[in-house]
């Protein structure tokens, strides 16, 4: 058993890296994706650029606007980095190597993703702004009722394995990885995730062509990057979590070590979020709300009662 | 929902086309012959200045960015006693070249000439000055125009038949 920690100073330093990293890895994903080099020059692959940013950052001015309620425009950008990095407390990395083994990891994940739309809210809402204030009512009402069929569409992952813990869910997964049974809750928990991040195509609370740029518009310096770093540790979680719910975890080949594995399997969906942000136009707000509620949501509810009753009869038999 | 995920696919190739960007310090972009550029005086086949300082550039210049002083050498041959351009105001849009005359006034396919004191901007004449023809070769104004000067009279001049004259009844 490795030392408790270890595992918390691993986990941290391996996400802010990963967080910093990605700065990096989206702009040459998307540059490869429409023909250009993007950052090259700074260090070995322009890879500096990740330090030159965040010197930027940090050397930019700290702007409160004059009209902006203080308290909570500073508190609104540490919420998100909080309560993101609270969620990844219950990832399972490989065996063994987990912050928090508890046995309502599913549940606690769900919990910490609810508290990040405080962040935009507060946010926006501080920032005394229409454009933030638009961003943030549409923040609010698409992570929230997102948020409800996310946890329904990974409820057949529970059924199925009979755990909230994920651990025992990936353990479940020895013979056949949840995207088989459940691809549809697989399908559905994904465009969820892609809207609980407010990643594009569903990046509706910044939408910079409509809203300048949403709640974060009067922020500057580090508290951006706050934002900056929580979108970017949202990505990781999500694909985190697909991994762990849909695709095995640590399960792999015995060829590499189980960690490498997760590694591999998470940056494979990191780098299909820079695709969908690379390919896909962003839909109108109204229709995102319709999709979200007529599609979406009955068709969780339909993945769940069809899994529990094939689970049912089953056991029956 | 099929063109989406056409169009993922679609730009997932693209990882596999040939990148159009540039390596600017190392690759050069190809520029072509009548780009408009860095201003340059060009110079006749002989050697000699083009310009005969006629202003006509600086009168078209549509930011005033010109300037010139015209004077004569002891021959009757115009040239520009001082030519200045400032290139900080200067937008490129080859009015001058149009203008000019004589020819002498040239935008070359030539961009890079950043500095970083605002003053090295000025260029004076034997900035602009290139020991060149530009691109019209083997024009020489003063041996198609019909003036006086050194080494050539009244009629001497190329396709121009001597001066008649007038005080004659001959044909």
């Amino acid at each position: 058993m490795i030392n408790a920690w270890w595992i918390i100073g691993g986990v941290l330093f391996a996400l802010l890296n990963t967080a910093a990293g990605l700065i990096w890895l989206e702009r040459r994903m998307l540059a490869l994706w429409q023909d250009r080099y993007g950052p090259n020059r700074a260090g070995p692959f322009g890879l500096f650029i990740v330090l030159a940013d965040t010197l930027k950052l940090f050397f930019k001015e700290d702007w409160i606007p004059p009209f902006a309620d203080k308290v909570v425009f500073v508190f609104a950008p540490a919420v998100v980095v909080a309560s993101v990095l609270m969620s990844f407390v219950i990832i399972p990395f490989a065996p063994g190597i987990v912050v928090a083994d508890m046995n309502i990891g599913v549940l606690f994940f769900l919990a910490m993703s609810s508290l990040g739309v405080y962040s935009i809210v507060l946010g926006g809402w501080a920032s005394n702004n229409k454009y933030s204030l638009l961003g943030a009512m549409r923040g609010a009402s698409q992570m929230i009722s997102y948020e409800v069929f996310m946890g329904l569409s990974l409820m057949g992952v529970v059924v199925l394995s009979d755990s909230f813990n994920l651990q025992k869910i990936v353990e479940a997964q020895r013979t056949v990885w949840f995207v088989v049974p459940q691809l549809l809750g697989f399908l559905i928990f994904m465009v969820a995730g892609i809207a609980e991040t407010h990643r594009l195509p569903f990046d509706i609370p910044e939408a910079e062509s409509e809203l300048v740029a949403g709640y974060h518009a009067e922020y500057s310096g580090m508290k951006f990057g706050m934002f900056f770093i929580g979108e970017y540790l949202g990505i990781t979680l999500i694909s985190a979590m697909v991994v762990t719910l849909y695709f095995g975890g640590w399960l792999g080949p015995t060829f590499l070590p189980p960690i490498i594995w997760f590694v591999i399997k998470t940056f494979l969906f990191i780098s299909l979020f820079i695709l969908l942000r690379a390919s896909m136009p962003r839909p109108r707000y109204d229709q995102l709300m319709e999709y979200g509620w007529k599609v979406l949501f009955p068709l969780s509810l339909l993945n769940l009662l069809v899994t529990a009753a094939i689970k049912l009869w089953l056991i029956s038999e | 929902m099929f063109s989406l995920l056409r169009s993922m696919w679609l730009v997932f190739l693209h990882m596999f086309h040939k990148r159009d960007t540039y390596q600017y310090p190392e690759h050069k972009a190809p520029l072509p012959a009548r780009w408009r550029g860095r201003i340059a005086l060009t110079r006749d086949p002989d050697g000699e200045e083009r310009c005969v300082g006629c202003y006509l550039c600086a009168a078209a210049c549509p930011v005033d960015c010109i300037s010139l002083q015209a004077t004569e050498d002891e021959h009757g041959r115009r040239y520009p006693e001082f030519f200045r351009i400032n290139f900080s105001r200067c937008i490129f849009c080859g009015f001058c070249e149009e203008a000019c005359p004589t020819y002498a006034i040239q935008l070359l396919p030539d961009f890079e000439m950043s500095e970083y004191n605002r003053q090295n901007l000025v260029y004076e004449k034997h900035d602009l000055l290139i020991p060149s023809q530009g691109k019209y070769p083997g024009y020489n104004y003063y041996r198609v125009a019909g003036l006086a000067i050194k080494d050539k009279d009244k009629g001497e001049a190329e396709q121009e038949e001597p001066p008649v004259d007038i005080k004659s009844l001959l044909p």
